[in-house]
């Protein structure tokens, strides 16, 4: 089998795969990384949209070999720790989210059209194709607003934003989730901060039962 | 007012632990289920009078809450643990209703709690609910209102006590602040009185609820307890979840026809060579792949070859099945003076949520667990138990949140199926449906015909029909219970005709206590004839009432022309109830009607009631070029008799639009050949954000009644007449066929190849 390596979330890991595999199910079946979701498979629906090398990318139509050597950062690798992004802020303060499983999508992909134009105009906003099936389109609009402004004039705090400051993570911190430990370890690794600091919660109310 | 028993902490479901110390069962208070006939105070004189219809007295909701009444002390639990926080394993399905932050809200304010300390998850099935677990019919908050308050002011009133008890301060000067009780220069965090609390010895405190209008969260605007872990990827689903180790992965080749069985696999060993393929298994539904990631399964399923016998509409089409409907639709009789009428279709829609059906089933030799997004859990076991010969009660269901379900995870089609491979290959899987299964395997609204007519005497409407035929909506899954399921071959292609199983009873109740006018139109008939295709359907959000409110909408409209009124003055002019037209003229404020648009530009409203709620909706639209129309702006005004969280009725508000502008202009699925042609949203042209308007004002009406009413499903019809009527004046048409815009604008993946796959780039 062959092994590809790349970057995710400011991590190096490396997967044991066939190169065509698609880097949704990589990263979902492999890494055990389940922020970026199945919607259609075909890019169409762009749930799954990610960034590759600071671009949207789609990982239901990328093949495994084709991000060999570059970076991936799925929405678990946008905030900074506890830090969330400003456009993860501005989802929370718009209360966006209803089922909430096209919104990772949708974040990824209002940041990297913030990267592209710092005040995007409406039309703009609706060249994005992300599909919101519980139709929260107008509050998406209006997060993406708020979050222009917010980076247009930033805040006392250290709320940046970017994938950086990703901690190590000892494999015995990591969840029982089936994988194997060292598929699991490359994964959580990937997961980011905040992840961390849930499991250790989680583990922490465990360890009272 | 209440009985209190100490919960047996060794009957709870979810297993028994060292963090829970208080816990009880509380007898919830009666809740009043009054007839209402006091409707027509207040009408002018110059309109028809109309008698009251069913749903207007007694509604679906009424009808859950009935069948509910038996179990409803048992249904909310309350625990408090000795950190002090509060726990509720609520026995409904979350799928972005946010639901699970109006309960955590009515929690809080009842134990006068931070609403950070509340945390509300999702119960197993708990089959001692019987009917009490159903996720539906716009019901969870009207079902959980009274029990929820009651049990939260219960665990606070034995709290109270043990502080009284530890600190001879009389129980009246005690009281909840913040998670402590305080009084009498004391000051007890809750945490350090749980053991205390539970004690029999506080068997007969006396319990009351607050006073509504003292409420200081409940009615509040609240952002989503759940929205962190969404916004950071955190949140689980289904598919996330990887709760035993060793999940195989599988995937399902489907038949080119719906319902179609598999005949022979013609290439079973050089799909055993594949990467990554662990087996295959054929069950009911077709062809399961099982892989070690969904990527390789979805590559042995793409390369199966598979020999099929027919579905059971192999020979339909839309045409085929319009056909069906208009020649089973009961005809409207001769005129009798003038008449304001029309013809109307609407199309089959998937419900197309964004996670497709997903479940995981670990099966053993005499039992198992599901896990999936589930509203009616309970009836999912007991399927599953009788499906595989296990004995009632060996099935447990976990329910996971769910990406989306409006109405699609009614039914358990995916646990079920799971289940099935699960069993046949002897270890534990992970299932999930293709988007394209989805669309053409999975659940739909059915197809419906209308003949819809206002008579017109004078200057008055004298009488109002509207005749339905519609495929059937599969309602096999009952009340949640096996006892009211209806489904001896369900979830298998030999199904039995629905309404021979008597389910038609089962459609003409939920159609006659849903389906209402709000208007005093004279004596009102509305009827509902089924065609009896088996087919998947579903209930749809708003069920029979988006298609068939939503054409009555469009008559109003044409009505008030014909009576040479103003559409808005017409509503609130015959509107049954006072609050209906404080609804219709708030919106009409709030979107300004009435104002002079540009040539190819139009507003449009709806009105609509249900579940003792109503709301209107103001649009905009944008229709120069009427093949490309959109809506562009929308004021929508709510009222929900007791808003819990006027935040979260916002959202539904919101959705309740996007999905109306979709099913109105241009998201249907063309069924051809037994199969829809549709497989995935570049083809079933759901909303996206260049279709939805950029400006959007919702208001929510203070309280009205003092009861909440329905919320989730409320928005979509009276937004369908919206759009509509939007359309038909900008356009100078009067829409008839919906969606209105419905070319096939696309190649459709190939039939029964399960062919989905664009190569990667």
């Amino acid at each position: 089998m062959p092994q590809y390596s790349f970057t995710l979330n400011g991590k190096t890991v490396q997967v044991d795969a066939p190169g065509d595999l698609s880097v949704l199910w990589a990263l979902r079946d492999k890494l055990g990384v389940t922020g970026p979701k199945y919607g259609c498979g075909i890019n169409v629906c762009k749930a799954c949209t990610s960034h590759l090398d600071g671009k949207a990318f789609n990982p239901c139509v990328t093949n495994l070999r084709d991000v060999a050597g570059k970076q991936v950062t799925t929405i678990e690798g946008l905030a900074d720790g506890d830090n969330l992004h400003p456009v993860q802020e501005a989802w929370l303060e718009q209360d966006v989210a209803q089922c909430g499983y096209c919104q990772p999508g949708q974040i990824m992909a209002a940041v990297a059209l913030l990267k592209r134009t710092k005040n995007p105009t409406d039309e703009e906003i609706d060249a994005i194709e992300n599909v919101c099936r519980c139709g929260s389109y107008f509050r998406i609009r209006e997060a993406i607003k708020a979050a222009a402004a917010k980076m247009a004039t930033p805040v006392a705090g250290p709320a940046t934003g970017g994938a950086n400051g990703i901690p190590d993570v000892a494999p015995e911190q990591l969840p029982a989730t089936g994988l194997d430990a060292k598929t699991a370890a490359v994964g959580a690794a990937a997961l980011g901060a905040a992840a961390v600091t849930a499991l250790l919660r989680d583990d922490a109310l465990a360890a009272e039962d | 007012m209440s009985d209190l028993q100490r919960y047996d902490e060794q009957s709870d479901a979810a297993g028994t632990s060292r963090r829970r110390f208080l816990t009880y069962l509380v007898a919830a208070p009666t809740l009043a289920v009054a007839v209402q006939y006091g409707l027509l105070d207040g009408v002018a004189e110059a309109v028809v009078p109309t008698q009251p219809q069913p749903a207007d007295n007694f509604d679906l909701g009424d009808f859950l809450i009935l069948a509910g009444k038996s179990t409803e002390d048992k249904l909310i639990v309350i625990e408090v643990d000795k950190a002090g926080k509060v726990h509720c394993a609520l026995p409904r399905e979350e799928v972005g209703q946010g639901i699970t932050t109006s309960v955590a809200m009515l929690i809080a304010e009842e134990m006068d709690l931070p609403l950070a300390s509340v945390t509300v998850t999702l119960a197993p099935a708990r089959p001692e609910l019987q009917y009490n677990q159903i996720t539906g019919g716009s019901n969870t908050i009207r079902s959980v209102y009274g029990p929820t308050r009651t049990a939260a002011a219960a665990a606070k009133a034995r709290l109270i006590a043990a502080a009284a008890e530890r600190t001879g301060v009389p129980r009246a000067r005690l009281q909840m602040r913040d998670g402590d009780v305080v009084g009498g220069g004391h000051s007890i965090a809750i945490g350090d009185l749980t053991e205390a609390a539970a004690s029999p010895r506080l068997a007969g405190v006396t319990v009351a609820v607050k006073d509504p209008s003292t409420f200081t969260l409940v009615g509040k605007p609240t952002n989503r307890k759940d929205a962190r872990a969404m916004v950071t990827g955190q949140q689980k689903y289904t598919n996330d979840l990887e709760p035993v180790p060793g999940l195989l992965r599988a995937m399902v080749r489907r038949p080119p026809t719906i319902n179609g069985t598999v005949k022979a696999i013609l290439n079973e060993a050089a799909i055993k060579k594949m990467p990554g393929i662990r087996g295959l298994a054929i069950i009911p539904t077709g062809v399961a792949v099982l892989a070690d990631t969904f990527g390789q399964a979805l590559d042995g399923k793409e390369a199966l070859e598979v020999s099929w016998n027919p579905g059971t509409v192999d020979a339909e089409d839309n045409k085929s099945i319009l056909s069906k409907l208009k020649a089973l639709n009961a005809p409207l009789g001769p005129a009798l003076g003038t008449v304001v009428e029309g013809e109307f279709d609407f199309a089959f829609v998937n419900h197309a949520p964004m996670e497709t059906i997903t479940a995981i089933a670990d099966i053993k030799a005499d039992h198992g667990t599901v896990w999936a997004g589930m509203k009616m859990p309970i009836v999912a076991a007991q399927f599953i138990e009788d499906d595989l010969g296990f004995a009632r009660g060996s099935m447990t269901a976990i329910v996971t949140q769910g990406g989306g379900s409006f109405g699609r995870r009614l039914f358990f089609d995916g646990a079920l199926e799971a289940a099935r491979i699960s069993k046949a290959v002897g270890k534990p899987v992970k299932l999930m449906w293709t988007r394209v299964d989805d669309m053409r395997h999975g659940r739909a609204r059915a197809a419906s015909h209308h003949l819809v007519r206002a008579t017109i005497t004078g200057n008055d409407v004298v009488r109002f029909e509207h005749h339905v035929a519609s495929v059937e909506t599969d309602w096999r899954h009952g009340l949640g219970e096996i006892m009211t399921a209806n489904g001896a071959a369900f979830g298998d292609p030999s199904v039995v005709p629905i309404s021979a199983g008597g389910d038609a009873t089962f459609s003409q109740s939920v159609f006659g206590s849903t389906v209402k006018s709000p208007y005093n139109l004279g004596p009102t008939t509305q009827m509902l004839n089924e065609a009896n295709l088996v087919m998947h359907t579903g209930a749809w959000r708003s069920v029979y009432s988006a298609n068939t409110r939503g054409a009555e909408e469009i008559i109003v409209d044409e009505v008030a022309k014909a009576l040479g009124k103003d559409p808005v003055a017409f509503r609130i002019e015959y509107a049954k109830d006072p609050r209906y037209a404080a609804v219709i003229k708030k919106c009409a404020e709030l979107g300004s009607w009435g104002k002079a648009m540009p040539t190819g530009f139009a507003q449009g409203f709806g009105f609509h009631a249900e579940y003792k709620s109503c709301s209107a909706y103001l649009v905009e639209i944008d229709a120069r070029d009427p093949m490309k129309p959109r809506v562009i702006k929308a004021a929508i005004v709510g009222d929900y008799g007791r808003p819990i969280n006027p935040r979260g009725l916002e959202s539904q508000l919101l959705g309740g639009l996007t999905d109306a502008i979709s099913t109105t202009l241009r998201a249907g699925l063309h069924i051809d050949k037994g199969l829809a042609l549709e497989g995935s949203y570049s083809q079933f042209h759901f909303a996206r954000q260049k279709d939805a308007p950029r400006e959007v004002k919702i208001h929510i009406m203070p309280p009205t009644t003092g009861d909440p009413g329905g919320a989730g499903e409320l928005g979509v019809p009276a937004a369908v007449g919206a759009v509509a009527n939007a359309y038909a004046r900008a356009t100078h048409t009067k829409p008839r066929s919906f969606p209105i815009i419905f070319p096939v604008d696309f190649t459709p993946f190939t039939k029964g190849t399960g062919s989905t796959r664009v190569q990667p780039r």
